[in-house]
């Protein structure tokens, strides 16, 4: 050992040190945190899925895409922010997809987005019959993820007719479904508040069944 | 509740939290990397991996053993991302090509995290969490070794040793990293961050439509990618993804996780010092900075200047509902002045000067706080630049810490401070003059060389973050970035070590009448002055050219 050099004792050292070190940090640690969370916190650990009429119908957490077989959105249920998180190889185009999370990464004075921008806002107000003015901000910009969960309450409230309509219900109820879906800043003023938009359309189905 | 308020509470509550922790943390590192005493654990480790823990090294020799063990690290990463197909949880992904391996490899060692891939379609859960995060750890550590080692070179004196690699970074990843990730891993899991081993599937939605769903270890590799200052996410969309940060509280959580070692080394390097005030200073030079980027870009985000901000009426392009805009630019501002490079909303879409005061502040050298340890061995090459600068005024021989600014220690500090500008900008300067390099562009007119410098100064400056549009996963980003990566890394802890030695071979020198008192509001203004300055006289041109010509319009 004494007569190897020692730059090559330096390196067989580092090698050493590393195997031992990933030992612990690369297999003995995550072992254990995955262990503890899948016991203590089994829920959270696998994804906060919901179910509806027993079975799993995605995650609270990430946003879906609530459209028809032609890619047009569903007038019965409320619908997500825009998406970037998009399957370049499938046909569709459906945003949502966790398999490709992501942004536009379009600039602040991107031509391209400021025409998309206003697209959007005129596509929106169109379906929810409103003045283009009224449209918020997450209404027509993508999020970072691609996968979004919530829409701000400005944006919900703004959906609450056209989904009354196409449920044959009264806006005042779907109004307090999404009063009462708010997530407000957590403890007062961390964040702010949103609406998680795959719980509001789950409830909307189990409370006004028709027009789905 | 305006969300302004509501945005400066939630600064206010992890201004407490960090300031709760900052005195505690930091004791414990200096009695960690000071303690004569092995565990008896650890003496069982020294034994397998055969060092020996008594020795105290020459400067030389501490940076051998370090270069040697990241030289191994990067071929040892390589590998696993080149062999990737046949180890086990590869969830069938293929080997990573060359150029791509040897890119990450680069960046995971050099505590970088740069990624010119998409974790969920390009690597298995066994590369991410035994290759990976494990660097995420070790990377960590060295750069507290390093910083920790720079700070004997002032403690001791007419010798030259600067204390054992081996036993500081087994120690710092032992007793100090690993006890707070496994708390903070399961903070972060209780908080909703997924910690699975399914793999990917795919599941019905409420439509009956199909939806993947994705998994992984991320909880435990959450928590160190940003302690550890690393910041690669797991998937592609880094902390804007909600398997990564599912909360508003998690999103604070994380943040506090990047700021709190950064911010607790001041303490570490009082204590060690035996002078709790230098400490003091260190700190509020690096909290001022910090606040005032924070400041800035929430203006900025909250303003949405630009015609598409203007168009969507704010600036939510690339941000998440629950954070919103004051969560968003807390997060930004926080993981670009330390080393940190994860991002919880899109930077490339932020305003024009929003953005542009991210990347001043990676320009800044990432010393405010700072990656953990590279921000302090930062600050101290700072601290002595800026009392030869007061020294030159008033004509004496500069002294920081009972130790005389020599032609030698000026020349260790000098040869710092220019090494990463220099590559910043000779490979952004390549990267535009060359037309297949600035094809990568997204984003037309002056973003578009912004994206080129943000890209070259978050790799020189191992931080991470990215102005994404640039299409950075081609054979010359890959190349250049992961050279980009290991200069700015290793070159400037060269010469950090090297002054540490020359630093530790003087004798000290008991502070006198005309010795410039180094814990004073008089000197963090002066440290603030230079490294503004600095800044300015080395990237006020590219600045000019992008954020102000963009935001200026």
């Amino acid at each position: 050992m004494s007569r190897m050099p020692s730059f090559i004792r330096q390196h067989l050292a580092g090698l050493r040190v590393l195997i031992v070190l990933t030992v612990i940090t690369g297999v003995a640690y995550p072992l254990l945190v995955f262990g503890i969370a899948q016991v203590g916190f089994h829920h959270q650990a696998n994804g906060s899925m919901v179910s509806y009429q027993g079975k799993v119908a995605g995650s609270s957490l990430l946003c879906q895409e609530f459209t028809g077989a032609k890619g047009n959105p569903l007038p019965q249920y409320f619908q997500p922010r825009p998406s970037n998180a998009v399957n370049p190889d499938s046909k569709t185009g459906y945003g949502c997809d966790p398999g490709f999370s992501g942004a536009s990464n379009l600039g602040p004075n991107n031509a391209e987005l400021t025409k998309t921008i206003k697209q959007r806002r005129a596509e929106v107000a169109t379906f929810n019959g409103v003045t283009p003015a009224s449209v918020p901000p997450d209404a027509v910009t993508a999020s970072g993820s691609g996968l979004d969960p919530d829409i701000s309450p400005q944006y919900a409230y703004l959906q609450v007719n056209r989904v009354a309509r196409a449920r044959h219900a009264g806006p005042a109820a779907i109004r307090a479904l999404v009063s009462h879906h708010i997530t407000g800043r957590a403890i007062g003023f961390l964040g702010e508040p949103g609406v998680d938009v795959l719980t509001l359309n789950i409830a909307l189905n189990q409370k006004f069944p028709a027009g789905r | 509740m305006s969300p302004a308020l509501a945005g400066w509470l939630q600064v206010g509550l992890l201004l407490v939290a960090l300031g709760v922790c900052w005195r505690p943390l930091g004791d414990y590192i200096a009695r960690v990397v000071t303690s004569a005493s092995h565990w008896r654990a650890e003496r069982g480790l020294y034994r397998v991996m055969g060092v020996d823990p008594a020795a105290d090294q020459q400067w030389g020799a501490y940076l051998r053993s370090m270069l040697a063990f990241s030289a191994i690290s990067v071929l040892f990463l390589y590998g696993m991302l080149r062999l990737q197909h046949y180890l086990l949880l590869s969830l069938g992904m293929p080997d990573v090509p060359p150029a791509l391996a040897w890119n990450t490899a680069a960046s995971f060692t050099t505590n970088t995290n740069w990624q010119n891939y998409s974790g969920e379609s390009t690597l298995g859960y066994l590369v991410q969490m035994s290759g990976l995060a494990v660097q995420n750890f070790l990377s960590a550590a060295v750069g507290i070794a390093v910083a920790v080692a720079l700070v004997r070179g002032f403690i001791r004196s007419r010798t030259g040793t600067l204390g054992n690699f081996w036993v500081d970074l087994t120690r710092v990843t032992i007793r100090v990293l690993l006890p707070l990730a496994i708390i903070g891993g399961l903070v972060l899991a209780a908080g909703g961050v997924v910690d699975n081993f399914t793999s990917p599937h795919t599941i019905s939605t409420l439509t009956g439509g199909h939806q993947a769903m994705v998994g992984g270890p991320v909880a435990s590799q959450e928590v160190i990618k940003e302690m550890g200052n690393n910041g690669g996410g797991f998937f592609n969309a880094n902390s804007a993804h909600p398997f990564e940060n599912p909360s508003p509280f998690t999103n604070l959580f994380e943040i506090f996780l990047i700021l709190v070692i950064p911010f607790a080394l001041t303490r570490t390097f009082g204590a060690m010092v035996k002078d709790k005030r230098q400490g003091y200073a260190l700190l509020a030079i690096m909290a001022i900075l910090w606040l005032a980027s924070v400041a800035g870009v929430t203006f900025f985000e909250a303003q949405h200047a630009g015609q598409a901000a203007q168009a969507a009426h704010a600036a939510m392009e690339g941000k998440e509902v629950r954070f919103g805009i004051p969560g968003s630019s807390l997060f930004a501002a926080s993981t670009t002045v330390t080393s940190t490079g994860a991002v919880n909303s899109f930077h490339d879409s932020f305003t024009p000067f929003g953005g542009g005061i991210v990347l001043f502040n990676m320009m800044m050298g990432e010393v405010v706080p700072g990656g953990v340890g590279a921000g302090l061995y930062g600050i101290l090459i700072l601290a002595i630049i800026t009392v030869f600068v007061g020294g030159l005024m008033v004509g004496r021989t500069p002294e920081y810490i009972g130790k005389k600014i020599r032609p030698a220690e000026m020349k260790y500090a000098a040869l710092y401070i220019l090494t990463t500008p220099a590559i910043v900008l000779f490979f952004a300067a390549l990267s535009i003059a060359l037309s297949g390099p600035r094809a990568s562009i997204l984003n037309p007119g002056p973003h578009g060389l912004t994206e080129i410098m943000y890209a070259f100064t978050s790799m020189a400056n191992n931080n991470g973050s990215a102005f994404a549009g640039l299409t950075t996963a081609t054979t010359w980003y890959n190349t250049t970035g992961g050279i980009a990566m290991l200069l700015g890394r290793f070159a400037p802890q060269i010469f950090a070590l090297a002054l540490a030695g020359s630093l530790a071979r003087q004798q000290a020198v008991p502070a006198s009448a005309g010795t410039m008192p180094t814990h004073r509001l008089l000197f963090v203004g002066m440290v603030i002055g230079v490294i503004l300055i600095i800044v300015g006289l080395t990237f006020f041109p590219a600045l000019a050219l992008g954020p102000f010509a963009e935001g200026l319009h």
